[in-house]
């Protein structure tokens, strides 16, 4: 039997050692912490750190190293470090306080991040994540964030993402920003005590590896063109997520890949790159120019109704006019138990469904309409209009300026988006990835969330890798240094200068017919089309050609105006998607050769009955950390390696999520 | 709907810049001010002409990256970020004008992209509380009233999009900087060095060539966070007891 995967990538040896110490699970950070070497206050000095990315995982660890006195350099592409794409984040950032004394606890969180990620996340890592959760709170409270308090003055909690515990703090629909200005204001602190210099507008297009060793970065200045080699004794991605593979999403524009991926190019594994999160709460698309989606808070599931018309015929009619016994509140129908607050996976997907059937709402959009009713008119009822304005009035407004509706009048119009990435680059305990020096954290790694991210986690974990677990880890292999002085004449780094001066002539040169955007755009419909919500083999393989295609065609054809000596925003965006050009490729293939459902994975082939998500714990219960073959060559990968590391359950007990 | 505009180019920071007229056609009330941009800037892309460079990132409102000038408006018409201003609010026909943030602190990048780089000193200056990573005490160890919490949260809002400056005509940056002594201010966490902060950051708001306020209260109007203007009463407020204490 031919298989569709064949030839498409080949088994590598498996990784045998995560770096995790041995010893009970409650044990192991304080155990780590002990163990990695110290290195000397006046050492630190003549260290240098190199940080991309000024996100919540970013800002945080510069921050804490400045302070530990190294010499931190960090980059990134806004014209400030306060604007990362964290800002955005709205709902709140989950910690194992137990404020409210309904049973949490660091075990609870653990348990719960686990399961939630369906068991494909590294039980060593959640359980770290969860214990120094409480310390982020203290922390951000000390430097002035301003979460949602009580009137006691004490902080408030709420509950969040389908967990039965109140253990997310919040600032409105504002945490992400209030964390990050945080975040930023003590990195300007320390950018201002010199520890830590400060390159906005700045780009890395390439990393240095010397004798095997992450050395330095090569960034262009988006301002002037110039292309920088900057040299470090160790190297730290906090460069987000790439939602943005999919051209829509809840990313921000300039989320993308360039960072993590020209270091997976040059040697370090990519985790799990099929699994992405598909949130069910944002606003559907409106038409053909639509350049992002916009999220409307998961919160609006606490009291918002979700429904469908039952008969195709009464999709085009006014929903107000549709009587109560025709609709279709379908999650509650499927799900009496949990009802509208099953976990995102599962509200898109049967979002998706019923759109399939045709009886989705709003405009055609591509072929069928895609969307489904969001109503409050029964909470209305229950509360007063006035109480749920009290909840939600900043969202109703949001959405009434983006889609011209009054959702106080008419039920919302929602649909799934693209809007996390739980794959990223594989790192071990120390989030140190495969090539040595080289450390990922944020939602760049691929490491806390197996299959599934839960609400509030996200936050949580970029400020526990930036604030208290990279610190710790980084000085084990800081200690070793400084490393040989290298310069402009070492092989490895003129090769990845020339490279990047490659790259940009060639963009600036081709003078093709198509722009950037459009093939962007494409690469989405392919992505959203063959890899979306629901995947199938053929489908999958269909759309692995067709990226191929596409990409060989952006090579030859792309159209790049202007200089690279200026601000030149197409030439920025052709690196970033001829970059997703080759990852679209190994987010197929992954997706593919896990023959399975999981959490964000979904493989129609396999569903129990009633069509839930199948996992094969006997066959996948595995990380798929793939390795690059490709000779280095633009536009070209070779067959990936695949490198699994089995997922050993020692504390947490492998079971089939059930929402019913 | 069809509509005609006006649109600064300038080529880099030292380039005379200009006043050039576009048409756009076929705009739908649904689109985004910036996806009408993105439409105009795919078409010259496809006629050979360098796309008009402006900046934007989440789209969402929240993280302050674009702001233009609409038609002498910072930000335009709405009560929102320029990202967050839709189509639907322009007429068939309209003629519009689209500027970049006009300040002296702000220089021209290239055509409506300005660096805001001012800001980011002003905050260096003091725009923060000091705490090592690891040395906070429990967070429930200081209680924050109701009404400070909320004070504090209301001034946090600011997204550092500079909208107060380009709408000012002295182009102070005051709204900016007082929402920070405020948020800090509020707090008993940022009680420490609140006098030393507002004169450090004043000192650098002055040295970057930020101007004075009159109380003309634009930058309020033309906040899209709605942070109101007597936060620059605090900032008065908390200036002339730092003076008092010799600071
Ligand atoms: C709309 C929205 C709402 C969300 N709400 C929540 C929530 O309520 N709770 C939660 O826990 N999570 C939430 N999330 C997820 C969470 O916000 C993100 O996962 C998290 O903030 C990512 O942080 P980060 O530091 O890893 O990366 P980011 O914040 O994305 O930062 C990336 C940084 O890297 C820089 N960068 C990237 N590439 C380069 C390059 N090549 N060169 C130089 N610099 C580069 C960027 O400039 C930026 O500074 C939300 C996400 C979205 C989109
Ligand atoms: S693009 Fe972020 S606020 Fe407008």
């Amino acid at each position: 039997m031919t298989d569709l995967i064949d030839g498409l990538y080949s088994l590598g040896d498996p990784i045998q050692d995560t770096k995790a110490p041995a010893g009970p699970i409650d044990k192991k950070w304080t155990q780590r912490k002990f163990e990695a070497k110290l290195v000397n206050p006046t050492n630190r000095r003549k260290l240098t750190v190199i940080i991309v990315g000024t996100g919540l995982a970013g800002a945080s660890a510069g921050a804490t190293l400045g302070e530990a006195g190294y010499r931190v350099k960090s980059f990134c592409f806004q014209d400030s470090p306060r604007r990362a794409h964290s800002i955005a984040a709205q709902g709140g950032i989950n910690a194992a306080k137990n404020y409210k004394e309904d049973g949490d606890s660091t075990y609870r969180l653990f348990y719960d991040t686990v399961k939630g990620g369906d068991y494909r996340a590294r039980e060593t890592n959640v359980y770290r994540l969860a214990e120094v959760s409480a310390s982020i709170i203290d922390q951000c409270v000390a430097q002035g964030v301003p979460f949602a308090r009580e009137y006691g003055g004490l902080l408030d909690n709420r509950s969040f993402g389908g967990v039965q515990v109140s253990r997310t703090f919040y600032a409105r629909g504002q945490t992400g920003q209030q964390l990050l200005i945080g975040a930023y204001q003590a990195l300007e602190r320390q950018i201002a005590a010199g520890t830590v210099e400060m390159f906005s507008r700045h780009e890395m297009l390439e990393l240095v590896v010397v004798d095997g060793k992450a050395r330095g970065i090569i960034a262009r200045d988006l301002v002037t063109g110039e292309i920088q080699t900057h040299y470090a004794d160790a190297v730290v991605l906090a460069s987000g997520g790439y939602g943005n593979v999919f051209y829509l999403s809840t990313n921000a524009m300039g989320s993308n890949v360039t960072a993590t991926w020209r270091a997976h190019r040059k040697g370090a594994y990519f985790g799990n790159p099929c699994y992405t999160q598909i949130h069910p709460t944002c606003i559907p698309v409106a038409g053909e120019h639509q350049s992002k989606l916009t999220l409307m808070s998961e919160s609006l599931r606490n009291d918002g109704r979700i429904w469908v018309p039952k008969k195709v015929e009464d999709c085009e009619k006014n929903p107000n006019d549709i009587p109560e016994e025709d609709r279709d509140y379908y999650l509650e129908r499927i799900y009496p138990a949990f009802g509208n607050l099953v976990p995102r996976d599962i509200a898109s997907r049967q979002a998706k469904n019923v759109c399939d059937e045709g009886r989705g709402v709003g405009p055609v959009v591509g072929d069928k309409r895609r969307g489904v009713y969001l109503d409050f008119s029964e909470a209305f009822g229950r509360i007063g209009k006035e109480a749920v304005a009290a909840k939600y009035d900043n969202l109703f407004e949001m959405y009434k300026r983006i889609t011209g509706d009054d959702p106080y009048e008419v039920p919302m119009r929602i649909y799934p988006a693209v809007h996390y990435t739980m794959g990223g680059l594989w790192v071990d305990y120390d989030l140190q990835s495969t090539i040595p020096g080289l450390f990922v954290t944020g939602e760049a790694n691929f490491s806390d969330h197996g299959a599934n991210r839960l609400g509030a986690s996200a936050l949580m974990q970029g400020l526990a890798d930036g604030y208290f677990v990279l610190p710790n880890t980084i000085r084990d292999y800081l200690a070793a240094g400084p490393f040989p002085d290298i310069d402009e004449s070492t092989p490895e780094v003129r090769q990845a200068r020339q490279q990047v001066a490659d790259r940009v002539h060639h963009f600036l040169t081709v003078q093709g017919t198509r722009s950037v955007d459009s093939y962007h755009k494409e690469l989405g419909h392919i992505m959203w089309e063959h890899c979306g919500m629901e995947r199938t083999a053929e489908g999958l393989r269909t759309g692995i050609d067709k990226i191929r295609e596409l990409r060989a065609d952006f090579w030859r054809n792309v159209r790049v105006l202007g200089e690279n000596e200026q601000l030149n925003q197409s030439l920025e965006k052709a690196g970033r998607v001829a970059d997703f050009l080759e990852l679209g490729e190994l987010i197929c293939i992954d997706a593919l050769h896990r023959r399975e459902s999981c959490g964000g994975h979904f493989r129609a082939e396999s569903q129990t009955e009633d069509g839930e998500a199948l996992r094969h714990d006997d066959e996948y219960a595995y990380v798929a950390a793939w390795e690059f073959t490709g000779t280095g060559a633009e536009g070209q990968i070779g067959a990936p390696v695949l490198h699994k590391e089995d997922l050993v359950y020692e504390f947490i007990e492998l079971k089939q999520r059930s929402y019913k | 709907m069809n509509l005609t505009l006006k649109i600064w180019r300038q080529a880099g920071p030292d380039a005379k810049g200009e006043l050039v007229t576009y048409q756009v056609q076929d705009i739908s009330p649904d689109m985004s001010f910036l996806e009408m941009l993105d439409v105009l800037n795919e078409r010259l892309n496809d006629e050979g002409r360098e796309p008009i460079a402006f900046d934007s990132d989440c789209r969402e409102g929240i993280c302050g990256m674009c702001g233009l000038m609409i038609s002498g408006e910072a930000h335009g018409p709405e009560k929102a970020t320029t990202c967050q201003l839709h189509m639907r609010t322009f007429t068939d026909g309209d003629v519009i004008t689209v500027e970049p943030w006009r300040a002296d602190p702000f220089p021209v990048v290239r055509d409506l992209v300005v660096d805001r780089g001012a800001f980011d000193r002003i905050i260096q200056a003091g725009g923060f509380i000091s705490v090592n990573t690891g040395a906070a005490p429990e967070a429930h160890s200081s209680l924050v009233p109701m009404e400070h919490a909320m004070r504090a949260f209301q001034a946090a809002e600011c997204i550092g999009c500079g909208a107060c400056v380009a709408a000012c005509p002295n182009a102070s940056a005051m709204l900016f900087l007082g929402a920070k002594v405020t948020h800090l201010g509020e707090l008993p966490q940022g009680q420490p060095e609140r006098w030393g902060r507002v004169v450090a950051m004043l000192n650098q708001h002055d040295l970057e060539g930020f101007g004075g306020c009159q109380n003309l209260g634009e930058c309020s109007y033309a906040c899209p966070k709605g942070i109101p203007q007597d936060v620059i009463s605090t900032l008065n407020h908390d200036l002339r007891k730092a003076m008092a204490k010799g600071r």
